[in-house]
């Protein structure tokens, strides 16, 4: 990756100069024609008046072709600064934060327009603005809110699925953290600031970010992007369902799923929490510190020994997975060969995995099946390892007659030749 | 002359190195053959399959509907569509390696894991997998239904 | 019981003629005779690998499809497969180290020296044979280990001047290491290598019956000056009866590795995977790799890699003709070839260990 940043970088800079070069060379053969005279100043401007060829050369709207103009009005071929920032020649000059959104949409939410670059990006943005916290709020006055440019960046927009993009998955918890991490620009807002510290502890960010799976989930799949806002406390389930169909379908048909609706609880938030969610363990079902059960259910209850029911089964399955594992490792650490319970393995894992989805239907019965068809199975693989040590006990006796017919022999040689030689 | 004096040491001796030199002998060849002798009687179970399996047998399977079989170390999912063709393909999904199913209500193959769906090319159409599943070749061999990896070309 | 039969074989053969060459051989007797008994090893280390290569052919299956699950098969479901594949790979290792012992003890005792000199050049290309029945047999069970490593060998190959590519393509059977590959490194190991390795081996033998033991030029001034400090053992039984004796501890040695230590399989070999780090050949061409690996990318003008499979090859080459640089006098042997003798062995030990140690 560095490297290939490093051969684009020069590329890059190298086209920028000819292209500098152009417009100079542009401005002295046809002085006033097709020539950009913002950048000329722009460029030398310090930062938050300066753009740089170099870096508007990144934005995609320059790359399709759009030019300063094009959002800020103006006339980019008059050299002299009166004229070309002339309200005239329909200058706007710094966009208004209110405006904003407004002007992105004027291009769009326009499909007709839209059509001539991408015909399969949606137009609905702006629409889906309004109905945002961010969009509402603007509304209403507050210019804190974010806009467009706020998470696309301005200037050096790049395309989402650009790396380097401030929405690429892999930085669009960086780029809301930026606001929804500062504690004093919250302040007013009185909801928490430690969203983007819990999510970088969770599984979703692991897959993301390291693990780099661009289909895991960032802060917009569950919140929405230009609709930003919360889904809403009884519509969770809906939202993880999106990539948990199963758990979901499950929960749906238990008797929490009633319960937690009845109470308004954010269905699977409730136990697994929502941005630090972190891989489950089946210390959720213990008392422990890990445990979720008992914040609502009585010690001793029926659903308390149900509770330890499962936990039991399933502890008792991963401790047979583990005795499976350690047996074989055993035999393959003395050269046994075992690849094939090795893959049964695997499926014993794989009931483990189901017993543990089988959860969300809260029946104890149900969970069993699962675990006792895992059991079997690490069963057979103990076997398999503990007959893999049995068949090396049997090669080592094997080997222990044959080298003591070998000694025989040795010995027999042995006399033999001092009988000969004597 | 030496033999003449002490004749009974030295048939002892003769007959002990007789014993060790025969006895090594037979017992050195019997555990080098034995083995050798074992190693000649093929295993009851013929083959470990490295390139094809017969995965299902016809009219064993019903039209819509899938059937997950051993394909070497790894699942292979094996399906026929409606029509009456078989297709065949690997039933690991890319995502995070969860064993795949067909649904016969979608027509698709479906991974319960994270929702990831994969039309009946293998190609991966929505949700997490990053790469399409592989495809095997399937023929008929008498009513066997034989699964093969793909030739290289 | 036997006897009507022997002397029915007796009337046609004339056994006795037959076998008088041997009764008549002598094998001398000094402080440093138990370095004779390595060729012999050696001898007996490969018709077991004949003995075994043969059982494994009743199950092996050539083809990148087929290969590993073949190897797997028989470590798994044949019985006693697992001893019959480990003592092939045991043995195979032990033929090629005790093959190393008894060049460099033919070197340090000057047993090249003329009338010899055919015998070492037969040996000599005995050795490279061998090493190209390692380097062949280690592909066939089809594993990563072995794909990457024979990559990195034919690629090597290719590095020739001139004939690189060609060479490198012949051993690969096209561009790249395919299941192509695979089928020809099987026709090596199996036909092509053991037919010449016989035919050396018939030759290796022939010359040493021929011209006898040799003696270390010290001993043979002091035995022609005076003949009656000579000491000799008969070949037949007396020096036999000692190798076999050999042979047996070469066996027990060979069934405590198989059966203690049975060689691993591996995991498939899969040509999209990524080379798993700090892949390393077998240990008999790690002084080779090692010093290929020091060589810097450049020299002069030369690429450096083309320059050390060059010097390689030439080393190789001058190792082959070296009993002609030998004098043949006894008295005056040549004391640069005891220490390029003595040189060569550091060499070869300390670069193996520098290389098995290396990251």
């Amino acid at each position: 990756m560095a490297s290939l940043r490093n051969k684009v970088r020069p590329f890059i800079a190298a086209r920028s100069a000819g292209l500098a070069g152009y417009i100079v060379l542009g401005a002295c053969l046809s002085y006033g024609q097709a020539a950009n005279s913002c950048l000329d100043c722009h460029s030398a401007l310090p930062d938050p008046m300066g753009v740089t060829q170099e870096k508007f050369s990144q934005d995609i709207h320059a790359q399709k072709g759009l030019t300063c103009t094009s959002c800020h009005g103006g006339d980019a071929s008059n050299y002299d600064p009166d004229q070309a920032m002339s309200r005239k020649a329909g200058w706007k000059g710094k966009i208004d934060r209110r405006q904003i959104p407004q002007l992105c949409g004027s291009c769009h939410s326009n499909p007709a327009y839209m059509r001539q670059y991408n015909p399969s990006l949606r137009t609905d943005q702006l629409d889906q603005y309004h109905t945002s916290m961010h969009g509402k709020r603007l509304a209403a006055g507050d210019t804190k809110v974010a806009v467009c440019t706020d998470c696309h960046s301005v200037h050096d927009l790049r395309a989402p699925s650009d790396p380097r993009s401030t929405v690429n998955p892999v930085n669009v918890a960086n780029t809301c953290s930026r606001c929804h991490s500062d504690a004093v620009y919250m302040k007013p807002y009185s909801i928490p600031t430690d969203q983007f510290a819990k999510y970088n502890t969770s599984v979703h960010h692991d897959a993301l970010a390291v693990r780099g799976d661009l289909s895991a989930p960032t802060c917009t799949t569950c919140h929405g992007n230009h609709g930003a806002a919360p889904p809403g406390v009884d519509k969770v389930q809906n939202v993880c369902a999106n990539c948990h169909t199963f758990q979901a379908q499950l929960y749906e048909k238990s008797s929490h799923y009633k319960a937690f609706q009845a109470a308004s609880l954010p269905g699977c938030v409730v136990c697994h929490g929502n941005h630090g969610i972190q891989h489950p363990t089946d210390a959720m079902l213990g008392t422990g510190s890990g445990g979720v059960c008992m914040t609502c259910h009585a010690p001793d209850s029926k659903c308390d020994r149900e509770r330890a029911e499962i936990l039991s089964n399933l502890t008792q399955l991963d401790g047979a997975i583990k005795d499976a594992d350690q047996s074989l490792h055993l035999a393959e650490s003395s050269g046994m060969e075992v690849s094939e319970a090795r893959l049964g393995q695997d499926q014993a894992r794989d009931s483990l995995t189901k017993a543990r989805v089988t959860i969300h239907t809260f029946q104890t019965a149900l969970v069993n099946q699962d675990v006792q068809a895992g059991m079997k199975i690490a069963a057979a693989n103990l076997q398999a390892g503990k007959g893999a040590m049995v068949e090396r006990n049997h090669r080592r006796i094997g080997l222990g007659i044959c080298l003591i017919a070998i000694a025989i022999i040795l010995v027999g040689l042995w006399l033999y030749i001092r009988k000969i030689e004597s | 002359m030496c033999a003449d004096q002490t004749p009974q040491p030295e048939t002892s001796r003769r007959r002990a190195i007789g014993i060790f030199l025969g006895g090594g002998i037979l017992a050195t060849f019997a555990s080098f053959l034995y083995p050798v002798l074992r190693y000649f009687v093929p295993p009851a179970v013929v083959d470990l399959g490295g390139d094809e399996v017969i995965a299902s047998k016809t009219g064993e399977m019903k039209p819509n509907s899938g059937k997950i079989f051993r394909f070497g170390s790894r699942p292979g999912l094996l399906i026929l569509e409606s029509d009456g063709t078989y297709r065949a393909l690997s039933a690991t999904c890319t995502h995070l390696a969860c064993t795949v199913q067909y649904r016969s209500d979608l027509r698709e193959i479906w991974c319960a894991c994270h929702n990831g769906i994969y039309d009946l090319n293998g190609r991966n159409v929505s949700g997490p997998p990053p790469r399409p599943l592989d495809m095997f070749d399937v023929h008929l061999r008498g009513d066997e239904i034989v699964v093969s990896r793909k030739r290289e070309a | 019981m036997f006897a009507p039969l022997i002397r029915w074989l007796d009337e046609r053969l004339d056994l006795d003629g037959l076998i008088a060459p041997f009764k008549h051989k002598t094998v001398p007797t000094h402080r440093l005779s138990y370095w004779y008994f390595f060729g012999g090893i050696t001898l007996f280390l490969f018709i077991i690998q004949v003995l075994t290569g043969i059982l494994l052919l009743l199950y092996y299956r050539p083809g990148a499809n087929e290969a590993y699950e073949s190897v797997q098969y028989i470590m798994t479901r044949v019985q006693f497969g697992w001893l019959i594949r480990s003592i092939h790979a045991w043995a195979a290792n032990l033929m090629i180290f005790t093959a190393f012992v008894h060049m460099f003890s033919v070197l340090f005792l000057k047993a090249y020296r003329k009338p010899r000199e055919l015998t070492w050049v037969s040996g000599v290309i005995l050795l490279y044979l061998v090493m190209g029945f390692g380097f062949s047999g280690y592909l066939l069970p089809w594993n990563t280990l072995a794909f990457f490593a024979t990559k990195v060998g034919t690629e090597m190959a290719g590095q020739v001047p001139l004939i690189g590519r060609a060479m490198m393509i012949f051993l690969r059977g096209g561009p790249e290491v395919t299941g192509a590959t695979l089928t020809r490194f099987f026709g090596f190991h199996v036909a092509v290598l053991p037919g010449l390795v016989t035919v050396l081996i018939a030759i290796h033998l022939f010359l040493v019956q021929r011209q006898g033991i040799s003696v270390p030029p010290k001993l043979e001034v002091q035995w022609t000056a005076n003949p009656s400090q000579k000491r000799e053992m008969k070949f037949f039984p007396n020096f036999m009866l000692r190798e076999m004796m050999a042979w047996y501890v070469a066996m027990g040695v060979l069934g405590a590795l198989a059966a203690i230590f049975p060689w691993n399989l591996g995991v498939k070999a899969d040509p999209f995977v990524s080379a798993p780090a700090g892949i390393k050949p077998e240990w008999y061409f790690l002084f080779m790799f090692q010093t290929l690996k020091l060589i810097p990318s450049k020299v002069w003008l030369v690429d450096g890699e083309v320059l050390g499979i060059l010097g390689c090859s030439l080393a190789g080459l001058l190792w082959l003709l070296l009993p002609f640089f030998e004098s043949d006098q006894p008295a005056r042997t040549k004391a640069w070839i005891t220490g390029l003798s003595i040189f060569a062995l550091v060499y070869v030990v300390g670069m193996s260990v520098y290389g098995f140690l290396a990251q």
